[in-house]
């Protein structure tokens, strides 16, 4: 390390002559590596975010419709009222509701990719998880859309296995039901589930492949039933896998605005609420104070996250 | 040494997992045979019958193919851009431990952890504030923001398995600092920069929420098809367009496993 400093032969040109002034100050050096990347996402990407948290502070005038550019709370008490206290909890509850869905679905395809597939199978599964993935998101929603549909495969399907009333008695529930699937809550769980999965197996799946079998084996030799093990082995290891699952689901949920307007009821989440509210209306600033909540929330969840040591599986 | 009933899956977690599979891979299927099927109006299963007709229809659609064209001209400058600055992190995170380090990690990986919602109305919020108006580079601006990390990541994990004797004897041998990185550090990290470009590229042509608050008239391939999805015109270019977005997404993803499928057993191995 020294020595390359001190016998490094003398150089002619201007970029030998750069190229030795970085070899021999390497904190330099790290600074000119770090400068392009740090300014791009410093300016642009906070700059941008603090521009945000500023203008949630800004109000609209109500007789002019203009944006007052004067500090005030008031945007933030229009944020407590109860119609958009609503739309917060209505789109947390869903994000609970998927990221349970998402995890009970993905585990027995991570534990069997992680455990028992070997060579192609491993492969399979891996580009099984993959694929869907990196499909299309638009794409994913349309096809929820030709299956949701009232001419669609499902009520063929129900049709056919004379299950027609089961699906109608799902959708007279209050609340949860709806003229048909496509408008209903359960028609967006059912999509955002769909569309976060895989990107709640990849975690999973990594934390679980690090799960030594002997330590499943012991459990059972010390005679605990599978059920036993599961509960006190394996799903204690494979939490920060969970958890870091859940940061995509939680974060992808709270932010989604496409999947509730393309297939779901007319009421709001965060992310139309967004939409709406810096569109036709113009009021960015109560868009901005939305657009703080799933900042705050992901904030706490991250910090929960890093506690539980769920980083080192991303 | 123990029964062989450790090295077989019991059945439930067979069913379990294949039944999961089956429902990430159906309704993209779907997609596969809508997009041959005969009816116009409505989204009728079973299909009334096959036709070749709608991709012809397609192929002469001026609207698709501008689109189209506009999203390869984002996602090949935004890939680029993001190539430099994710390479140029990943080199600094990767070779010395630096006061900061961590932040710098979480700076690259923010754009995508936060909703994009979050990443569209600030970016937008920014350029209402410094009045940019909206052009083909305000899009630019927001996908290589979130490109930057896909590449991070694949060459962060390379990086690490450059040994520092290798650029230590490159530069003993006189070398200066770029003929080194020309001559030995990129040959090492070449495939996994390619993959990295592979998945920011798909990335970027695939998104669609930070666009519809970056984009202002102009109109990507997810944007014209997020239209068709809002307000439903000609169904069955719809389904040929969702066919085709498919395939050509299944083309980076293989190529960028089929690029570091090697890396991967190296990363599981080392833990």
């Amino acid at each position: 390390m020294i020595s390359s400093a001190i016998y490094a032969p003398q150089r002619s040109g201007s970029v030998s002559v750069f190229s030795d002034y970085c070899w021999r100050n390497p904190r330099m050096f790290l600074f000119l590596l770090l400068l392009p990347p740090v300014l791009w996402l410093g300016i642009i990407y906070l700059g941008s975010l603090f521009s945000l948290l500023l203008q949630s502070f800004y109000s609209i005038d109500e007789f002019t419709g203009l944006i007052k550019h004067e500090f005030t709370l008031k945007t933030y008490r229009e944020l407590l009222h109860p119609a958009n206290l609503d739309i917060v909890v209505r789109t947390v509850s869903m994000a609970i509701i998927v990221t349970i869905a998402a995890a009970i679905i993905a585990f027995p395809i991570a534990y069997y990719a992680a455990r028992y597939a070997r060579g192609k199978w491993k492969v399979f599964f891996y580009l099984g998880v993959m694929l869907p993935l990196w499909s299309s998101y638009l794409v994913k929603i349309y096809a929820w859309k030709l299956i949701l549909a009232k001419e669609g495969i499902l009520n063929w399907f129900l049709a056919k296995l004379h299950l027609t009333w089961l699906l109608e008695s799902v959708l007279s529930i209050p609340i949860i039901g709806g003229n048909s699937l496509s408008v209903s809550y359960i028609g967006t769980c059912l999509v955002f589930l769909y569309v976060w999965l895989p990107f709640m197996i990849l975690p999973l799946q990594a934390a679980l492949e690090r799960v030594p079998v002997k330590l499943l084996e012991a459990s059972s030799d010390l005679g605990s039933k599978s059920q036993q093990t599961f509960r006190h082995v394996l799903l204690p290891l494979a939490m920060p896998g969970l958890i870091a699952g859940s940061i995509f689901t939680f974060s992808l949920t709270l932010g989604d605005y496409i999947i509730p307007q393309i297939i779901g009821s007319s009421r709001l989440f965060i992310g139309q609420a967004v939409y709406s509210h810096q569109g036709i209306a113009g009021n960015i600033p109560l868009a901005a104070a939305f657009s703080i909540v799933p900042i705050i929330i992901m904030a706490f969840y991250l910090w929960m996250a890093k506690r539980q040591g769920a980083f080192d599986v991303l | 040494m123990y029964s062989s009933n450790n090295n077989r899956a019991p059945m439930m977690l067979k069913i379990s997992a294949a039944t999961g599979l089956l429902f990430l891979h159906l309704p993209i299927l779907l997609i596969f045979i809508y997009a041959f099927t005969t009816e116009e109006k409505t989204y009728q299963w079973p299909p009334p019958g096959f036709t070749l007709k709608w991709f012809a229809v397609t192929w002469g659609r001026s609207d698709v193919w501008e689109a189209l064209g506009l999203s390869v001209k984002v996602a090949s400058i935004s890939t680029v851009i993001a190539l430099v600055m994710g390479t140029l992190c990943a080199a600094a995170v990767s070779r010395s431990k630096f006061f900061g380090r961590e932040t710098i990690s979480l700076l690259v990986i923010l754009p995508i952890a936060l909703p994009g919602i979050i990443t569209g109305i600030a970016l937008r919020s920014a350029f209402n504030l410094a009045e940019i108006p909206f052009s083909f580079w305000t899009i630019i601006l927001g996908h290589a923001t979130f490109c930057v990390v896909v590449i991070y990541n694949n060459a962060v994990a390379r990086f690490r398995r450059i040994s520092s004797s290798l650029i230590h004897a490159s530069m003993d041998l006189g070398a200066n600092g770029f003929q080194t990185f020309r001559y030995v550090i990129l040959p090492n990290i070449a495939t996994s920069l390619l993959a990295g470009g592979m998945l920011a590229f798909a990335l970027s042509f695939d998104e669609v929420i930070v666009t519809t608050f970056t984009a202002g008239q102009q109109t990507t391939l997810p944007i014209w098809m997020l239209e068709e999805l809002v307000r439903p015109r000609q169904r069955p270019v719809t389904n040929v367009v969702a066919m085709v977005v498919v395939l050509v997404t299944f083309i980076p993803i293989l190529g960028a496993y089929y690029l570091t499928r090697n890396d991967d057993q190296i990363a599981g191995h080392g833990k």
